[in-house]
């Protein structure tokens, strides 16, 4: 049985889970499970088909609440941390969350303002820019390929530098050789900017300082 | 925070107007379902007169139940509510752009058609007035109580269905209120009670339907 690299003390991490367990239906995904996500840390979060990757991440996004246990943000509860958590913490879904009637900027300027940043226009056509998106800023979200579909999500990481926790599910799904280059070296950017990165992927994770944390071993008997 | 209100109703209008034919839907049910009657029960125009404020009520009732059953799904499809509830904005204030966006779009021509369906069915011009004044009290209450259904039943196989009976049941006081003054003015009596006591419930509701629809999304979501 390998066990997780990550440490567990607890307090350390930015994002940190505590004993947590998850149930879907009558079925125990996993119980006691410790992870921590510290300052400039990137974790592959690793683990068979149906184990519970998707479900950690929302419960550690703050989208769902464990059946046992407590996330928590900077050391305080993530339910009580407010505002500021929800500001620090990013959740990129299987979904890309882009509405097929609106424009790649329009799409993407709309969740700069749930992000509550100022500019959301020009923030959001510059981030696409970054991701090589440039020439189709204006193409109805319907027209695009999955691969800039799935590009177009990942934009809202680069809308602005601040250090955040990015909590992602499957970011290289759909994405050609050079973007996944793209992506990797902005996962390595938040690191440096002593971000905090979660990831999974069903590919071998290329970057520098990656650490891995196996699901398998807090995986309850069913 | 009322910027984030603005650009939620503003997004949801864009993506409206972007989608019309499906935006006109209920205002042409409206039309069809209250245009029927006449030709059902006959063109004696006292019966018509009499019949006419519950008609256009009871119509007006289901063209905006048909269009809320739809106020999240598509966000729901495509990520996006992720992204709202995982927002550090208040998701009180999504849930207002959105029923703001919702009346605007649905409500709103149902109050500019009733004047045409009371020359239908042969009304005074006074009654048609209070008709049109009762229903731009009152579609917002349809609306915001819309939205309360519409976050309870979001995933479930039959949600559209459950939202019509679990709403119609709380919108007949708007529906008594609402049919009560113009049936009054007919009558020749003031209509100010009906009216101050829809504009109460429209504020009554109003302060508790966008609180109960956050909730019940969190809870929906979960």
């Amino acid at each position: 049985m390998s066990h997780p690299i990550v440490s567990s003390a607890p307090g350390a991490g930015l994002l940190a889970a505590h004993s947590l367990a998850c149930r879907r239906g009558r079925r125990l995904l996993f119980r006691g499970l410790d992870l921590q996500l510290e300052r400039g840390s990137v974790t592959w979060l690793r683990g068979t088909n149906g184990s519970g990757k998707t479900s950690l991440m929302r419960i550690l996004a703050g989208l769902s609440q464990p059946a046992e246990g407590e996330v928590t943000w900077d050391g305080t509860a993530l339910r009580k941390a407010g505002s500021n958590a929800h500001q620090a913490i990013v959740y990129i879904g299987h979904s890309n969350a882009l509405k097929d009637d609106l424009t790649l900027a329009e799409a993407v300027a709309f969740l700069a303002v749930l992000a509550g940043l100022d500019e959301p226009a020009s923030r959001s056509r510059a981030a696409l820019a970054h991701l090589g998106l440039s020439n189709r800023v204006d193409a109805p979200v319907r027209t695009l390929s999955q691969g800039q579909r799935r590009r177009g999500a990942l934009a809202r990481l680069v809308l602005d530098e601040r250090p955040r926790s990015w909590v992602l599910d499957e970011p290289f799904d759909a994405l050609d050789a050079a973007s996944v280059g793209v992506l990797s070296r902005m996962i390595e950017a938040n690191a440096r900017r002593q971000g905090a990165v979660l990831l999974t992927s069903h590919q071998a994770v290329q970057i520098a300082g990656a650490r891995e944390f196996d699901l398998e071993p807090w995986r309850a008997a069913s | 925070m009322s910027g984030l209100l603005i650009s939620v109703a503003r997004r949801d209008l864009l993506l409206a107007r972007r989608r019309r034919i499906e935006a006109l839907l209920p205002l042409g049910f409206f039309i069809v379902a209250a245009g029927l009657f006449p030709i059902g029960v006959g063109p004696e125009p006292q019966m018509l007169r009499q019949m006419a404020p519950g008609v256009v009520w009871v119509c007006a009732l289901l063209a905006a139940m048909l269009s809320v059953t739809q106020m999240f799904a598509s966000d729901h499809q495509d990520g996006s509510l992720e992204q709202m509830l995982l927002s550090s904005q208040p998701l009180v204030t999504v849930v207002l752009g959105k029923v703001l966006a919702h009346w605007l779009s649905s409500g709103v021509p149902l109050v500019l058609a009733a004047p045409l369906i009371g020359v239908l069915f042969d009304m005074r011009a006074q009654a048609i007035g209070y008709l049109a004044l009762t229903l731009l009290l009152g579609t917002p209450i349809l609306s915001l109580l819309g939205a309360v259904g519409a976050a309870l039943t979001l995933g479930l196989r039959s949600g559209a269905a459950l939202v019509f009976l679990l709403v119609l049941p709380l919108t007949i006081p708007a529906l008594i209120f609402g049919t009560g003054a113009v049936g009054a003015v007919d009558a020749g009596l003031s209509a100010q009670a009906h009216l101050s006591l829809l504009g109460a419930l429209l504020i009554v509701t109003l302060l508790g339907a966008p609180v109960a629809t956050a909730a019940a999304l969190r809870i929906s979501m979960d």
